[in-house]
């Protein structure tokens, strides 16, 4: 667990004094069925060092030749994000030693991106319960290869320090990603943290939309650096910055920002000055600690890859490609919005739960909206905050909830034995009617069951029982009450009810 | 030909003859050229490891294809011999470097593949300067290769390996690789056949880069159709070179067969007035003009060529080769295969790591590394690599300009024959100075072919006749060179190797 002995100004009184300015890298591994450079495989999981060859291996000979199918994935990206495609770019070598890195360089884009000049336009909940629409220019879009995975053993940290050996495993080294930066964001204000997770949370539905990763920040298949600068309030300027490295969850990147401009503020309040450096997040205690300074620019020796021929896509193949991208996420929201019904409240609160997608998938998985949104905000959306998950990887998805809400409709479920299936699919227990019938939680409707609960109750309760033979049917509520808690919940309790009044009438 | 005593004196294209009409086996070539080996290479030290047995394997296969009446290749069953620079399954490949002792790939390079798939024996990988950085062989981390014409002189550089086993008849045919003239420069100080193709005309994959821009790889032959046989059968396409060129080729073989007639009606030459002259020397001009004067009586036009810019080749090359060089050397990094050497003590990563680059790397590979990497440093780049790559394009552009009036330019292929071995050791400007020639045709990817064009009449030793085509037109090299060739064996009776001296009971 790592101490952080940082000084923090208050979230207000950094606003008072300073305007924050952030710039925003993600990194985007694509789900191709081969690496960046060869055609190794890219299943996430497998044994270690069992998808290389001598290219992503960096075996002196060998050589890297461009995967297309990365290249349009690429392509697609950067259309997305409204930016321009190259008609011509190349590859560069970044040369760098990294314990990991097989060639000791990456093979990357430099000068010469394949998609530049975007922008995206990001939905950001506001304090008064609305959405305000922040434009995020993207400055470029990418190509570059991923590194290998060193795994330290022994010592405590897991960490180098310590270590008594380290393992590689370069599976995962070329594998393709693509980076995606942002020009600097100013003018967010108290909204910054809020941008921050917005940008990287649309950012996320838009590559799933696009089918060109699997986008899962828990696996590390998007990750954020996010560079962040306080210059005095009013001034327009930019101040020194720091970069927090591979933040991986989007609540983590919103605390990231919050964090970082309380210490900038710390810092620069008590007359000191920001270093240039990476930083590191601890997801754990919710810190950032000094990484590498940055006193002197990094010299990664950039030129042209001369291994690999340019990149120069026809316009044609760009045009095709544009034709293939699925609907704008912000009109369609819009869209959805107006065929949903929902108010600007609930469709905030959807997106702010990082649901909306899944709520849609539900919706078109056969739920009515009200039942889906019902489902996903208060059971699964608690659920995730409590538990400290992303919403996606609880272990139920749309069909669940489709499944769940189809047995309350039929009369087999009531809300309250729903939220025992939910548990049931966070333990992992099958499919919701698998649950039901493990679990034993159908509604019984079973005439000669109920009867006799009932007769039960009323010989218990004789007090009760007068009163709603005196008229007054109100009282029925606790009978039926007593019914349920000996049925365990599992009592239809319309039918509890009549029978309740058929017998004492 | 009348039953040749000693099979070790004939060209592959003799030897395919043989093969084929049965006067001798696979087997039995391949022992005699080991035999051979056995005798000389103690003396020439062409070989850096000779794979006896793996040679015989694949002779012996050779031999049953042809038993069963299937032959793979017009080459089946001729051995060779390969630069240590490009990789081979399960035999070392050390590119003359102690960083990379004891490493056994895990692969075959595409040429390599395509030798084997041809049903070529290899016979063993060739001695080179070190990652095919020098002149003359003398940077190899494993002692010089010595001129099988004088040992006491340099085989030329970095491929002077597979030059001398040609020259000193341990192998038929070899494969050399050519960044700025590592096959013709040999070639001509060896009076063999040395062949740069078309950048991309044969694939990079699994020859270990010295600079990937510049680098090729090609024939080491004693004739031009030899050099065309083999150029037929490892050139090509290669998916996993990307800047390999998809295209089809015409037949190599045709045209140097087609050359040898000798008539060069029509054939426009451009003689490059830069690179001729005042400072080369005299006999190595003379025999130069003297070949010039023979394709012009065979019908050849000739007129002089400037291309101004190749003044600028020789810095421009050092700046580039350099840079690519100290980016790919970077991953010798003692971890994962070649030399580790652990220091005393608590040693770090880092340590290990500098003491085996200290111990693994020659002083001219440490003299290219911080070249390299001082030519890319951020506020040098544009200064160094940036103009590097600009003189780049007007040496394209003089060749350009040039194959608009001429079919081929020509020059002498290095400045002076042979030089004595250590003689320029001290001394990297002039041991530069001798690529001087080469250089432009790697800098622009222009294919070039140097051919023997007889001995220097001050020193006895070889000079070779360079001639440059188009990219993709190497077909006129095999068309001018095989013509040249066959002039001048009308002169020698013979070619020009036949010449050399007997190295029988020479082993030192």
């Amino acid at each position: 667990m790592t101490a952080s002995t940082d000084t923090l100004l208050s979230f207000e009184e950094s606003l008072e004094k300073f305007d924050p300015a952030m710039g925003l890298e993600v990194h985007v591994e694509l789900n191709t069925n081969s690496k960046m450079f060869c055609g190794c495989p890219t299943e996430f999981g497998a044994e270690p060092n069992t998808q290389v060859c001598p290219t992503c291996l960096g075996l002196p000979g060998a050589m890297p030749v461009v995967n297309r199918v990365a290249v349009e994935s690429a392509m697609r990206i950067g259309l997305a994000l409204n930016c321009e495609i190259a008609e011509w770019c190349r590859f560069a070598r970044k040369n760098y030693f990294y314990p990991d890195m097989p060639k000791n360089f990456q093979t990357s884009q430099y000068d010469e991106p394949i998609a530049f000049d975007g922008w995206m336009d990001v939905n950001v909940p506001t304090e008064d319960g609305g959405i305000e629409v922040v434009r995020v220019e993207i400055e470029r879009a990418h190509m570059e290869e991923d590194t290998g995975k060193s795994l330290h053993v022994g010592g405590s940290t897991g960490r180098i320090h310590g270590a008594d050996y380290s393992l590689v495993d370069y599976n995962r080294a070329g594998i393709p990603l693509i980076e995606i930066v942002t020009r600097p964001i100013m003018g967010t204000r108290a909204n910054a943290p809020a941008v921050a997770k917005a940008y990287v949370a649309q950012l996320r539905e838009l590559i799933v939309a696009l089918g060109v990763s699997d986008a899962r920040m828990d696996q590390g298949s998007i990750r954020a650096d996010v560079n962040l600068s306080l210059a005095p309030a009013g001034s327009g300027g930019l101040g020194t910055r720091t970069e927090t490295k591979n933040v991986n969850s989007l609540r983590s990147v919103e605390r990231a920002v919050r964090y970082e401009m309380q210490r900038h503020a710390a810092i620069l309040d008590a007359g000191g000055s920001i270093l240039q450096e990476t930083r590191h997040w601890h997801e754990d205690t919710g810190v950032t600690t000094s990484g590498r300074v940055k006193s002197d620019a990094d010299d990664y020796r950039y030129f042209p890859e001369p291994d690999l021929v340019p990149v120069a896509p026809s316009r044609e193949w760009v045009e095709e490609l544009r034709g293939t991208l699925p609907e704008n996420p912000t009109e369609k929201r819009s869209r959805l919005q107006a065929e949903w019904g929902f108010s600007d409240l609930e469709m905030r609160d959807t997106i702010g739960a990082g649901a909306f997608g899944l709520v849609e998938q539900t919706i078109e998985a056969g739920a009515s909206p009200q039942a889906a949104r019902k489902w996903w905000l208060s059971e699964l959306a608690r659920r995730a905050n409590d538990t400290d998950t992303d919403i996606a990887e609880l272990g139920v998805t749309p069909a669940d909830v489709v499944a769940v809400q189809a047995l309350i409709d039929s009369g087999s479920l009531n809300d309250k034995l729903a939220r025992q299936v939910f548990e049931g699919l966070y333990a992992g227990e099958g499919t919701p009617a698998e649950i039901v019938a493990q679990r034993g939680l159908a509604i019984v409707s079973d005439e000669g069951a109920l009867s006799e609960a009932v007769d039960a109750a009323i010989a218990a309760n004789p007090d009760v029982a007068d009163k709603i033979r005196d008229g007054k049917v109100a009282a029925a509520g606790a009978l039926i009450g007593a019914v349920m808690k000996q049925m365990r919940g599992q009592a239809d309790a319309g039918r509890v009810r009549e029978l309740i009044l058929e017998k004492l009438s | 030909m009348s039953a040749p005593t000693d099979w070790t004196r004939s060209t592959a294209a003799e030897l395919a003859q043989a093969l084929a009409d049965g006067s001798v086996t696979s087997v039995e070539l391949t022992e005699l050229h080991l035999a051979r080996i056995d005798a000389v290479d103690g003396a020439v030290h062409a070989f850096l490891h000779v794979d006896r047995e793996g040679a015989l394997a694949q002779a012996a296969a050779s031999d049953e294809r042809r038993a069963a009446g299937e032959t793979l290749s017009p080459l089946d069953g001729v051995p060779i011999a390969v630069k240590d620079v490009l990789t081979t399954e399960g035999l070392p490949t050390t590119c003359g470097s102690k960083i990379l002792e004891g490493w056994l790939p895990p692969y075959d390079s595409t040429v390599v593949s395509k030798l084997k798939a041809a049903g070529l024996p290899i016979l063993g990988k060739t001695n080179m300067d070190e990652f095919a950085m020098g002149s003359s062989t003398e940077h190899s981390a494993y002692g010089p290769t010595h001129n099988p014409w004088d040992l006491d002189r340099i085989p030329g550089g970095s491929g002077g390996g597979s030059a001398a086993a040609v020259a000193a008849f341990e192998a038929p045919l070899a494969i050399g690789t050519d960044t700025g003239g590592s096959i013709r420069q040999p070639g001509a100080v060896t009076g063999t056949v040395g062949v740069k193709p078309t950048y991309g005309g044969i694939s990079r994959y699994g020859l270990v880069a010295l600079a990937n821009s510049l680098d090729q790889a090609g024939p080491v032959t004693r004739t031009v159709l030899d050099s065309a046989l083999l150029h037929d059968i490892i050139g090509g396409h290669d998916p996993k070179d990307s800047t390999s060129i998809d295209q089809e080729w015409p037949s190599f073989t045709d045209a140097a067969r087609s050359g040898a007639a000798g008539d060069m009606t029509g054939v426009k030459i451009g003689v490059i007035t830069e690179l001729a002259g005042d400072g080369w020397q005299p006999g190595v001009m003379a025999r130069f003009t003297e070949s010039v004067d023979l394709l012009v009586k065979a019908g050849a036009e000739v007129v002089e060529v400037s291309c101004p810019s190749f003044v600028h080749a020789l810095a421009a090359y050092y700046l580039i080769l350099p840079a690519e060089a100290s980016s790919n050397l970077a991953k010798f990094d003692a971890m994962r295969y070649g030399l580790r050497v652990v220091p005393d003590g608590d040693p770090s990563a880092e340590d290990v790591m500098r003491a085996t680059r200290d111990a693994g790397f020659g002083d001219e590979v440490k003299r290219r590394i911080i070249l390299g990497t001082y030519a890319l440093s951020s506020g040098y780049y544009d200064a160094y690599y940036g103009q590097a790559q600009k003189v780049r394009t007007l040496i394209s552009r003089d060749f350009e300009a040039a194959f608009a009036s001429v079919d081929v330019l020509v020059s002498p292929t290095a400045p002076t024959t042979a030089f004595k071995l250590g003689e320029k050791l001290d001394d990297p400007i002039a041991m530069y100075l001798n690529d001087l020639a080469t250089i432009p045709a790697n800098l622009a990817g222009v294919p070039g072919i140097s051919v023997p064009s007889g001995l220097a009449d001050e020193d006895g030793l070889p000079a070779g006749f360079q001639i440059l085509a188009p990219a993709l037109e190497d077909e006129r090299l095999y068309r001018v060179g095989a013509a040249l060739e066959a002039l001048l064996a009308q002169q020698w009776g013979a070619p020009l190797l036949d010449q050399a001296p007997a190295l029988e009971g020479a082993p030192r």
